[in-house]
């Protein structure tokens, strides 16, 4: 049998595509894999306490004897910090993807483009750190608390982090709509504000939420920045003002000295499992306001 | 394929490692015990090795437990130990005809700081118990201004943690339930403590006497209210004045001999306690 040139370039064609559909099912595969191990070793403590006691109990002892494992004021933190850096990087966030998608003369468009993405490489421990020698003193002084480690300075600081996030997937949403939007609304006699706000915004708003979404899983995940300065007392907080603890900066201040196997450990999965399930919620929110959009 | 191949290289690097730390039998010896003397044991023997290449060291954690029962069952040379072996770990050990041989190597003396602007320079341990269990949370009533105070602790993957916990907080009765106040603020590193007790007016701390500087005020502890408050000073822990302190022991199958001697001796030695300073524990030896 002859192997033609021709042949040879099929088979090379079949040996590049099969390597691509194993590229593209690994990543699946990894997720599966990553979400069984997590199953495996977080459901284990619940042997120990319930579902119930778990996620509402109000004690996190782990390593005392017997461990109280209740997380509720972990998962009030997290949420905390979340809903504040929200609250803080939506409207600037929002607002300046307004500003270059359509405000901006291109040179600033420019400069805003490549502070932004400077922005989003900044690693979270430097971030953490410089909110600790900077900001963690000033909110303390400001509000006149005891402590600076507060859960606004960790929101304030994931703010950071959310807002390139948001600001380039809401930029990208703005541009994606048809220019004849714009030039109806101009034709009709609107003004600039009245067609950014009345037509842009609803145009892009699926976008701009999914936008918003991805910037908040950005946050909950972050954990080097948030246990540097929210002081990680595992209280409920009574406000913003508060010293909290969240879920990721739990894990990673003591999976280390965990013992394999010991209810600590399992609890400390299940910690990631309760995670994992939040921020699997929120990126499937951003998908389906994607999705909409398309 | 690829992976696998690389499994296999992994896995022969795994065993060749295993092989050679394990067949040196004669030049090479185990060191297993406390974690809060891990970072020191390391220490000690990786200036070793650099000292006399020939020897090898190998050095693991697991708790002080588990450094006492491996010596017992000869499955390591040298045990470190943060707390004395007991009766019946000496029982078990003459069964096996180990006989430990205690050998006081450092001592950890842990500081309790405050801010310099704070007025309150003295505590009893009941005091820095009601504290830290959040019994006392004002200053004035130990004598300061009137301000919250502000607790900070290690977290509690921190040996320091745990001592400050059994020592402190629950006064060495081990049917006591004293835990740290849900409040208190749980910081990663001990350099941590001393930069937020450094800036903050109403916050109080605990770490290891390495960590004080001009920034930070230590407190002086007694025993009770009858009893003199101590300095926490080099000095103080040496002669067993200051009471948040203790010893460290390494333990040895009788009175060390060849290799685990040449490394007793050069954990005593001036180099030796010098590491011990330098991994912030009180050398014995001056």
């Amino acid at each position: 049998m002859w192997i033609t040139v021709k042949d040879m370039r099929k088979f090379k064609e079949i040996i590049i595509e099969k390597l691509i559909l194993i590229c593209g099912i690994a990543s699946i595969f990894f997720v599966a894999l990553i979400f069984l191990f997590l199953l495996k070793e977080g459901l284990a403590v619940f042997n120990i306490v319930s579902p119930f006691q778990f996620l509402f109990g109000k004690s996190w002892y782990p390593i005392s004897d017997p461990p109280q494992l209740g997380i509720l004021p972990l998962i009030l933190g997290s949420l905390l910090v979340t809903l504040g850096a929200a609250v803080i990087s939506i409207p600037i966030g929002v607002g300046c993807a307004i500003y270059i998608a359509e405000v901006a003369p291109l040179k600033i468009k420019e400069i805003l483009k490549a502070g932004i993405e400077l922005l989003a490489a900044i690693p979270s421990v430097v971030l953490g750190f410089i909110g600790m020698v900077t900001l963690v003193p000033i909110v303390k002084n400001i509000f006149h608390l005891p402590t600076g480690l507060t859960a606004l300075s960790g929101s304030i600081m994931l703010a950071f982090m959310a807002m390139p996030t948001i600001v380039s997937i809401a930029e990208d949403a703005l541009y994606s709509i048809p220019k004849t939007y714009k030039e109806g609304a101009f034709a009709l006699g609107a003004t600039h504000w009245q067609t950014i706000w009345r037509v842009m915004l609803p145009a892009a708003s699926s976008g701009i939420l999914a936008a918003i979404m991805l910037g908040i899983g950005r946050v909950i995940g972050e954990t080097m920045a948030v246990m540097m300065i929210t002081g990680n007392a595992a209280v409920i907080p009574s406000s913003i003002l508060a010293p909290v603890r969240t879920l990721t900066a739990t894990i990673a201040a003591e999976m280390g000295e965990a013992v394999v196997g010991s209810e600590h450990y399992f609890a400390l999965f299940a910690v990631g499992i309760v995670l994992f399930v939040i921020s699997f919620i929120i990126n499937v929110t951003a998908d389906l306001f994607l999705h909409k959009k398309q | 394929m690829v992976n696998f191949r690389k499994f296999i290289f992994g896995l022969l690097g795994v065993i060749f490692l295993v092989s050679i730390t394990g067949s040196g039998a004669k030049n090479s010896i185990q060191i297993k015990g406390s974690d809060t003397m891990v970072n020191l044991g390391q220490a000690w023997a990786e200036k070793y090795m650099e000292k006399y290449p020939g020897d090898f060291i190998a050095v693991t954690g697991g708790g002080s437990g588990t450094g006492l029962s491996s010596l017992i069952s000869a499955s390591c040379d040298i045990a470190m130990s943060s707390r004395n072996i007991k009766d019946k770990e000496i029982g078990l050990a003459k069964k096996k005809s180990v006989n430990p041989n205690e050998i006081i190597i450092a001592l950890d003396g842990l500081a309790v700081v405050v801010n310099p602007s704070n007025p309150v320079s003295e505590l009893t341990l009941d005091q820095l118990a009601g504290i830290f269990t959040g019994r006392i949370s004002n200053w004035r009533d130990v004598g300061g201004k009137d301000e919250k105070i502000v607790l900070l602790s290690r977290e509690v993957n921190s040996g320091t943690h745990v001592y400050f916990k059994e020592h402190v907080l629950r006064k060495n009765d081990p049917n006591s339930k004293e835990e740290f106040a849900p409040g208190a603020l749980m910081l990663s590193s001990s350099q941590a403590i001393a930069d937020e007790v450094a800036g903050n007016s109403s916050a109080i701390g605990y770490y290891g006497m390495g960590y004080i500087s001009a920034k930070q005020k230590p407190v002086a502890i007694a025993k009770d209210e009858k009893s003199e408050y101590v300095e926490p000073v080099i000095e103080n822990v040496i002669n067993n004045k200051y009471p948040i302190s203790r010893p460290l022991f390494l333990y040895t199958n009788g009175v060390p001999q060849g290799l685990v001697k040449k490394f007793v001796d050069f954990a005593l030695s001036k180099e030796g306690q010098d590491i011990v300073l330098a991994t912030d524990f009180v050398p014995i030896k001056r």
